[in-house]
Parts: structure tokens; sequence; C-alpha cells
């Protein structure tokens, strides 16, 4: 009797040490295909302990780029204090990158783009909706999601011409009267914003 | 490794990207019709009060100001 007490303390403590090692059943998924090496190396070397958890065990995993092309682009819109266009299913959108007018159709390759104080078109089967943006960025995902993310976003209709004409006119005498390269800098910034108002409210 | 490409003017001449971009969008605000440039520009309004440190103490606080960003 005495002699079989080791063996059933020994099963007691296992037992109490599997429940504290194997927790909630809704944990992330523990092993990435990343990390197989690791877990392999470590499983060699040292048998007896779980592997531990690597970072990548944490992140939510990238969302699969579809097989296929997707018919629609899904935009969000989103400003620090609003989210004007939130999962939407468009057609096309043209963004205002610092390289250019750029257009996003579905299946666009993956990109990171800077904008710059321009226009934003949305295009949804025969509609187009323009909102003039003040600059920001636009990140297109490879499953065709476009994340559009400006400080300031109005529709076109919102601008009064007459404050961006008096606003272009002050920030050019600025331009040609300016002296420091903080100035001239300033300066500069308030032309292209004022121009590129102008353009919007005149294109 | 080459030097970056060709910085832009702005950040030439000292600026960083968060005062450009604030600065920017401030501008659109400043053009907008009016009651969306009023409301624009009391969203964006800061409250807060300085006050100088002066051997380990605050002096008197100055009465907190209200600024818009710019």
């Amino acid at each position: 009797m005495l002699r079989q007490a080791p063996r059933f303390l020994l099963s007691r403590a296992s037992a109490a040490a599997m429940r504290w090692s194997h927790p909630f059943s809704t944990d992330l998924p523990a092993e990435a295909a990343g990390d197989s090496k690791f877990i392999d190396a470590w499983k060699k070397s040292i048998p007896n302990m779980d592997p531990p958890k690597t970072p990548s065990a944490y992140m939510a995993t990238r969302p699969p780029t579809p097989s296929t092309i997707p018919s629609k682009l899904t935009v969000n819109l989103v400003l620090p204090y609003d989210s004007v266009l939130s999962a939407k299913e468009v057609d096309m959108v043209i963004v205002p990158a610092t390289t250019g007018q750029m257009g996003v159709l579905p299946g666009h390759v993956a990109t990171i783009a800077e904008l710059k104080p321009g226009i934003l078109s949305v295009h949804e089967g025969n509609d187009t909706t323009k909102y003039f943006l003040s600059g920001g960025f636009a990140f297109v995902h490879a499953n065709s999601v476009a994340d559009i993310i400006a400080i300031e976003a109005t529709p076109v209709d919102h601008i009064d011409p007459n404050l961006v004409q008096k606003g272009l006119a002050e920030f050019q005498q600025k331009l040609s009267s300016a002296s420091t390269d903080i100035e001239k800098a300033e300066a500069q910034i308030g032309v292209d914003v004022h121009s590129a108002l102008n353009a919007a409210l005149t294109g | 490794m080459a030097s970056n490409a060709a910085v832009p003017f702005w950040r030439a001449a000292g600026m960083t990207y968060i005062t450009y971009s604030n600065l920017c969008a401030n501008l659109v605000r400043q053009c907008l019709k009016e009651p969306h440039r009023s409301e624009a520009l009391n969203r964006e309004k800061v409250h807060f009060s300085i006050s100088k440190w002066a051997k380990g103490k605050p002096e008197k606080p100055k009465s907190p100001v209200l600024h818009y960003y710019s």
C-alpha cells in the first residue's frame, strides 16, 4: 500500500499541473506557421516544457487576399473626429496623391500613398461624391479595402469662393515678402492649399 | 545606401509633418462657408493653462487660455 503512495502523489501533482497549463479554450491559436522552426528547435532542446508564445501568436492574421478580384471596393474615409465613410462598397475612388491623381479599383495592388490637399471622388454606379481633403494618407490593402485618413474632408459646396480668393492673394503676397525659411514655407503652403481649393471649386 | 530622396520644402525649412498637415487643415477650415466654418473652428478649440515652474514650485498659474490650434 505504501509503495503505491509515490505514484499516487505523483499523479495528483501532475494532474494539478496539467490543469494550470491548459487554460482557456478561447485562447488565440497558439502556433503561427512562421514560428514552426522555432518550435521545432525548442522541442529538440527542451522537450519537457511547452514552447513559449511568440509575438506573432498574439497578432490577428492578415485577412486573406481573395483568389478572384472582388466586384466592389470597400472604402473607409476617417477623420480625427468623424468617420465619413465606413465600409462603403463602391466601384472606384480617385485619391489626390502627392504623385498625382490615383484611381483605385477593386483588385488594386496594396499601396500606401501620401495625399496632398485635393479632391477625393467616390464613384458608385452613376453617382460621384466629391470631398476636398486637406491631406493625409491612403492605404489600399490587397483584399480591396481602401482606408483613407485625412484631417479635414469637406464636400466641395461647403467651400466659400470669396475666402479662397482672398486667402490666395494674401499668401501670394506673403510669399513675395517672406524672409526666413519658415515664413517662406508657411506662405508656400498657404499658396498650395488655396490653389488646390480654387481648382476644386472650378474643376 | 543613397541618401533620402529630395525632402519636401517644408521639412527642409524645419517643419515637421504634423505641423504641416495641421496647418493645411486649418487653412481649409478657414475657407469654409459660414455655419460649417464656425463649427469646424469651434471643434478644434483647445483649453489649457500653462504654469512656469521655478525652484521646484509652480509660479502663480496664468488664467486658462482658449486657443485655436494654428
